[in-house]
């Protein structure tokens, strides 16, 4: 079906059939998908106002309205763009990447990096793993950070909460300043020479290089790859999206306008890395903590503060660090952490100053 | 014949074994299963992504849970 395959002449003509057939089912699911979309503000007050004994313009209804309406809008977006970037991903492998990165001279190199940071397929667990392999086949140090900072960072469950709730503006200065922390923060660490503070064990390790017979993956296989990934992260996330969401309604309908403004607003300058810092030691929780997010900038938070606790959540996390550590040095640790925070503080401030 | 599993201990490296011991018991392989979780040992083989299935010192996937029917071909089943 796809230009992998090359059917039988006999064939073609059924090939052709189901093709048809599987693009009619596909534009039939897209045409549900944005009915049911476009229905669910109606839906949402109707069940809370309709349905449900709640008064229009009270608190509760307030909250129950938003959690109603955000919860199946978050499921369905987080639905769509995990599909999507689940079915690019299975254009690419870590072994293809590597490959195509490894003797890339620095800057150009930062920058391919950190954009197939977002598209490579990795789970966080082989982290160290990746890290040899990639340094050990010639990708240079800090080329390999960009991918390591941006993998995490840019990921398709924040940019599908992010455009759910807050819209594509926030969800492309996430992206675009996610991807430029990577990129300048990979480079840094690469001007600063040191391949010295990786541990001894991991440039002697004499990894073979393996020789696996490529895949060829047809249309079929992509789109159930791209559905494995669906179930897979909405399974795991999507309990945290609706504690969430649940929080953020609370905020929503009982916290009073404006009262973040004087911890989270612009004018504290100390908001910045304080919400840096504590989002260090959080983790993994980026698909329940942007809900409550949303929330928080609806009070009065500023949108370069959010934006620093977001990243810092995300992208610096001492688990991962713990798991480095058995590669890197604690010097190299340190500078990773500091480059990477200094980045999202600029980011932060550079919000906060012309948003 | 020698299965070596190769994953730190995250989700989806636990499924992948527990999918192989399945697949051995239901076709009676006399196949021998391995966890490795040490990253050293693991880089050693020159695979980074997680799970990996090495049979016989061969490489047979790597990054994701293998098919059901992957794995009886491996076993030769």
């Amino acid at each position: 079906m796809g230009p992998e395959t090359t059917p039988p002449i006999q064939n073609g003509g059924k090939i052709n059939k189901i093709m048809a057939l599987n693009f009619l089912m596909g534009a039939a699911g897209v045409y549900l998908w944005w009915s049911v979309y476009r229905a669910l503000p109606d839906f949402a007050s109707w069940l809370t106002y309709g349905l449900l004994p709640i008064k229009q313009g009270s608190h509760l209804g307030s909250s129950v309205e938003f959690f109603l309406y955000d919860t199946p809008k978050v499921m369905m977006l987080l639905f769509l763009v995990v599909f999507g970037v689940g079915i690019l991903r299975s254009f690419f492998t870590p072994e293809k990447t590597r490959a195509f990165l490894s003797g890339k001279s620095e800057f150009a190199g930062n920058i391919l990096a950190a954009l197939l940071g977002i598209v490579t397929p990795f789970c966080s667990c082989s982290a160290v793993p990746l890290f040899i392999g990639f340094v050990t086949a010639g990708v240079p140090l800090g080329v390999t950070f960009s991918f390591l900072i941006a993998a995490p960072m840019v990921n398709e469950i924040a940019l599908g909460l992010l455009y759910g709730l807050l819209g594509w503006k926030v969800a492309a200065i996430y992206m675009g300043t996610g991807l430029f922390i990577a990129i300048s923060a990979g480079w840094i660490i690469g001007r600063l020479k040191l391949e010295g503070h990786i541990e001894d064990w991991v440039t002697q390790t004499d990894a073979p290089a393996i020789n696996m017979e490529e895949e060829k993956l047809t249309w079929n296989d992509r789109i159930v790859y791209g559905w494995d990934a669906v179930k897979e992260i909405i399974g795991k996330v999507w309990i945290y999206v609706i504690l969430g969401i649940a929080v953020g309604a609370g905020i929503h309908g009982f916290v009073p306008e404006g009262i973040m403004a004087s911890i989270m607003g612009k004018d504290s300058w100390w908001s910045v890395p304080l919400s840096v810092l504590i989002g260090i030691p959080m983790y993994s929780n980026a698909a329940g903590i942007i809900p409550v997010v949303e929330a928080l900038l609806g009070k009065g938070a500023a949108l370069g503060t959010v934006l620093a606790f977001m990243m810092s959540v995300i992208a610096l996390s001492l688990p991962e660090m713990v798991i480095l550590r058995k590669v890197l040095k604690p010097k190299l640790i340190a500078v990773f952490i500091g480059v990477v925070a200094c980045g999202i503080l600029s980011v932060g401030y550079l919000f906060n100053m012309i948003i | 014949m020698e299965i070596k599993v190769l994953g730190p201990g995250c989700a989806k490296c636990s499924k992948t074994e527990k999918l192989i011991r399945e697949v051995i018991k239901e076709t009676g392989s006399d196949a021998s299963v391995e966890k490795i979780t040490d990253l050293m040992k693991i880089a050693s083989y020159g695979v980074f992504g997680t799970p990996s299935v090495i049979i016989d010192n061969q490489v047979k996937c790597t990054g994701k849970v293998p098919k059901k029917e992957d794995i009886k071909a491996w076993l030769g089943k």
